[in-house]
């Protein structure tokens, strides 16, 4: 390009109208670099100026050495699904500088470290080369920490050139490194380098600003792993035993770190209310939580799918043997090892049927992280009420990812341990009770806890089949009985799970079912199918057992599509075999590449469905 | 009829209850198996020790020897998991209340073939279990065939002869770094039972290979799980008697002749010296003897080893003196005030 040709190009650049609080920036590194803090630190400094903003990692499964990319959304609307456009980008990996080259759309912004020397061939963009090597020179910083800091650089510049408040970003490290000065400093000092650089070489050129809002007010920031993890604290947990497994492994270890802050004993603060123990492997995890379940403890596990493949004998004995146990399955892709740190929403029919003869297990889908901690604590309570496992399906999405949600609620009711006898009530059942006999026509029994020393008490816990005296029992009508009171206990479940979020679009044909982290893009689909002149319902499943509003809703349109991120329409399967009356309704948008669903890929599918 | 002749009919322990307090339903398996002698010693073991049959909880995995609880203690709670997969159901319900022991019947497919995993692991743990391993070399179940424990070269009505190299329970038990390991003969019931007594003392887990012969399938005279071969081929270490806390030593024994092992609960084992004198406290000794054993072709009985000092799963998880499945809500979820606090912990 001539020199007169480039200053053109630079006019329709900045003579572009600004874009404010309203695009995705996209950082490529390699993995196990320390992009991670800098990612989050973009992220929360993002929040604490009040805009409404999402962050997902977006990583290989690998310690160190891969490329990985981090996208941040920033939306003034607060939409926060994953966006396929990418405004910004940050190109730190020579290995994929080409690629994330590519991917910035035209008149977007490519920041990227200046020794990588590869060809910028694309004329169409705002290229920020950052002067790395250079500043992280300049700083006195441990040699051993340099490559970690470096990622800092891209902080400072991209706060310059979009607007970042650096009060911000000190609070974002102040938190990032727990208030401890030396760290904060360091990093700090780097950013605040790289931002006075950037403002004296580098002249703006693309559209993209930020600025401040009040949007973020009332809202935190956290990931459904953490929140999961709190809840189920909340809920009075006892005892959870797991193995680790991305990516689920940070639930366990949520749990580590804060019940010594939550739990201290009012009457002996010197001991534990608690156990957290790592299994060997997955199981023996279920089966230390079974046992904890069986013995009156509040327990649970958390794993993702290869772990709750191995844990589905267990899974079933426990559904059989009426014993409450909580399974926390945050989902990645499969089948196989697949896609071990990317999301998917592929084991909803395989956790339901899970176990083998007949069983139907309760099952929970929280859709925000706020969710995932309400039901951290409401899957105790119904497990031990409905005396079975209860099953918790997140993914790595909502699981890892830090999402602005609300506020942890403290829980409203009491915590409910079920149909439990202790000794004086045992005395008062006399002669009426049996371990496996119905007395309230529910399906639930009365169940006794090892350590109660009434010598009626004790009762055999058995996988074989067994009479309602929890004796071992081949009798046909006593097997066909037993079974069909674990039916109705499931209907009985219908009562006690949370119900689904509906919302009625009156007068339109089109109705959106679905679960989960995919709320965010089907939401914004959903505005996107408005503009066009599209009305359309919404209900997002919270449980199974499906309620009859799910029923009704279902009834009140013409054509209803079941949007999930898996291949063969899993909830659709469900719903088509509990609903078989309404299958003709139900169509399926099925979508798995291990990539968060986009609000763009909703809109399309539903629009080639819909032939618009 | 005067009271003293009640009392005859219906003798009592010091906690009050008749040996049939003791019992499980009718046993299942066959006429002359191992396990029901078994059975029956731990009967007799409870019984003796005034044991309230409450304060235990039973487990099993699956198999023959698993399908045991049933057959005795029906006042205890008792859990029949899965196959191999027994110790971490033991391992999670044994947190629920501290003040409950552990006894738990398994196999030795059970144990070392699908669930070896699971003993070792609960082994370095150290449950505080009673771990019964009833050792017989099949499977009882599924009609004969091989088990992990079988001898090389054994011949097998309808199996033909078993290629591989057996695994030795009790050794495994040693090098998993179990805290007490003995073995014992189905038949020679006494040491049995006095083994279940000081096994039920120990603050910790305790491994019991008893080897028990299945009268069906694996009882030739050549199997080392055999009555016959058990009978002509058992060497024990010692001549073992279990002495209950606060009770005085009535064995007769000369000076110098006799062992002492006080127990975590102020019992004592006292281990007659046959052949030798053997200590059951020094770990290389115990893998010593049991090669030894195997070379000599010795059915080698009685307790191997002991570490009295190894703290159990629950001394390391310091819990409340309430048990933990008797905690009321104030003390198992947080106070309301604190979730603020919490939210100001996230970002």
């Amino acid at each position: 390009m001539s020199a007169v040709q480039i200053q053109e190009q630079e006019q329709v650049l900045t003579e572009q109208k600004a874009v404010v609080n309203d695009f995705s920036i996209t950082v490529g590194t390699v993995n196990g670099s320390g992009s991670q803090t800098s990612n989050l630190t973009i992220l929360r400094s993002l929040f604490r100026m009040g805009i409404p903003v999402s962050g997902k990692n977006l990583f290989p499964s690998n310690i160190q050495g891969l490329p990985t990319w981090y996208t941040i959304r920033v939306n003034k609307d607060g939409y926060l699904a994953r966006r396929e456009e990418q405004e910004i980008m940050v190109a730190m990996n020579q290995a994929t500088f080409t690629q994330d080259l590519k991917a910035v759309i035209s008149g977007g912004a490519f920041f990227y470290s200046d020794d990588i020397k590869l060809p910028v061939i694309r004329d169409d963009i705002a290229v920020y080369p950052m002067a790395v090597k250079q500043l992280v020179r300049e700083v006195n910083v441990p040699a051993a920490l340099r490559d970690y800091i470096a990622n800092m650089v891209y902080v400072g510049v991209l706060s310059q050139i979009i607007g970042i408040d650096l009060d911000k970003i000190f609070q974002a490290l102040n938190f990032h490194f727990k208030g401890k000065t030396k760290p904060v400093d360091m990093n700090f000092e780097i950013v605040r380098n790289s931002f006075d650089w950037a403002k004296a070489n580098l002249a703006k050129q693309d559209p993209y600003l930020v600025e401040p809002m009040k949007a973020t007010e009332g809202f935190i920031m956290a990931d459904g792993n953490t929140a999961a993890a709190i809840g189920a604290i909340y809920g009075g947990l006892h005892f959870a035993a797991w193995y680790p497994i991305t990516p689920a492994t940070s639930l366990a270890e949520s749990l580590l770190e804060y019940l010594p802050i939550l739990r201290k004993d009012p009457l002996q603060p010197s001991r534990n209310t608690y156990v957290v123990l790592q299994a060997e492997d997955e199981l023996a995890a279920i089966g230390m939580s079974i046992g904890a379940g069986w013995a009156g403890l509040r327990s649970m596990t958390s794993t993702s799918g290869p772990g709750l493949s191995l844990m589905a004998e267990y899974a079933g004995l426990a559904y059989y043997a009426e014993v409450p146990v909580v399974i926390w399955d945050i989902q990645r892709v499969g089948p196989s090892t697949g896609l071990p740190t990317r999301t998917a929403q592929g084991d909803l029919t395989f956790a339901h049927f899970m176990g083998h003869g007949d069983s139907q297990h309760v099952i929970l889908l929280p859709g925000s992280v706020d969710e995932c901690f309400e039901f951290g604590w409401k899957a105790l309570d119904l497990a031990e009420r409905l005396q079975a496992p209860v099953l918790v399906l997140s993914d790595l999405d909502l699981g890892m990812n830090q999402w602005m949600t609300n506020p942890f609620k403290y829980p409203d009711t009491s915590i409910d341990r079920g149909k439990v006898l202790w000794e004086s009530d045992i005395e008062k059942m006399r002669g009426e009770w049996a371990r496996y006999r119905e007395i309230d026509g529910d399906g639930i029994t009365y169940r006794t806890i090892p350590g109660n020393r009434d010598p009626n008490a004790a009762y055999f816990t058995r996988g074989t089949g067994h009479s309602e005296d929890a004796r071992y029992s081949e009798d046909p009508v006593v097997w066909h009985e037993g079974l069909e009171r674990l039916k109705r206990k499931f209907e009985t479940a219908k009562k006690y799970v949370p119900g689904p979020v509906i919302e009625k679009s009156d007068g339109s044909e089109i109705g959106f079912i679905a679960f989960g982290s995919t709320d965010a893009a089907i939401q914004e689909a959903r505005d996107m199918l408005a503009e066009k002149g599209v009305q359309t319902g919404y209900l997002r499943v919270r449980a199974i057992p499906f309620s009859a509003d799910i029923e009704e809703f279902i009834q009140s349109y013409e054509r209803i599509y079941v949007t999930e991120m898996n291949r063969d329409g899993q909830l659709f399967q469900l719903l088509v075999v509990y609903f078989p009356q309404l299958a003709g309704k139900l169509k399926s948008i099925a979508y798995t590449d291990g990539l968060p669903l986009t609000a763009k890929f909703v809109y399309d599918a539903l629009a080639s469905k819909e032939d618009f | 009829m005067s009271e003293q002749t009640v009392s005859q009919r219906v003798q009592v322990n010091v906690v009050g209850l008749a040996k049939t307090d003791y019992r499980g339903n009718p046993s299942t398996l066959c006429q002359g198996c191992g396990h029901n002698s078994i059975s029956s010693q731990i009967i007799s073991a409870c019984y003796e020790l005034d044991v309230i049959p409450e304060n235990i909880l039973k487990f099993s995995g699956i198999g023959c020897s698993s399908k045991s609880p049933t057959y005795f203690l029906n006042r205890s709670f008792g859990f029949n998991g899965l196959h191999g997969r027994m110790p971490s159901l033991a391992t999670g319900a044994l947190f629920g209340d501290h003040t409950l022991r552990g006894l738990a019947v398994s196999g030795d497919g059970d144990s070392v073939s699908i669930g070896m995993g699971q003993f070792k692991h609960v082994l370095r743990r150290n449950l505080r279990l009673v771990y019964i391993v009833e050792n017989n070399g099949v499977y009882g179940l599924t009609k004969g065939q091989f088990s992990a424990t079988a001898d090389i070269g054994l011949n097998l009505k309808g199996h033909g002869t078993n290629p591989y190299m057996p695994i030795d329970i009790a050794w495994e038990a040693l090098v998993g770094n179990a805290s007490f390991v003995a073995r014992s003969f189905a038949g020679d019931p006494k040491q049995v039972k006095e083994l279940i007594k000081a096994a039920l003392s120990h603050n910790g887990i305790a491994v019991l290979d008893i080897i028990s012969p299945c009268v069906t399938f694996n009882n030739t005279d050549e199997s080392t799980h055999s009555y016959a071969w058990g009978k002509e081929h058992e060497v024990a270490l010692h001549e073992l008697s279990y002495v209950p806390p606060a009770e005085e030593i009535m064995i007769d024994y000369e000076p110098g002749e006799a062992r002492e092992v006080t127990m975590h609960d102020g019992s004592k084992v006292v281990l007659k010296k046959l052949e030798v004198n053997y200590d059951p406290t020094d770990r290389a000794e115990a893998m010593r003897i049991l090669e030894e054993a195997n070379a000599r072709q010795w059915l080698l009985t009685g307790l191997i080893f002991i570490n009295r000092d190894q703290p159990n799963l629950l001394d390391i998880y310091n819990l409340t003196s309430t048990p933990l499945n008797r905690l009321p809500e104030s003390r198992i979820r947080p106070p309301s005030e604190t979730i603020q606090r919490v939210n100001e912990m996230m970002f």
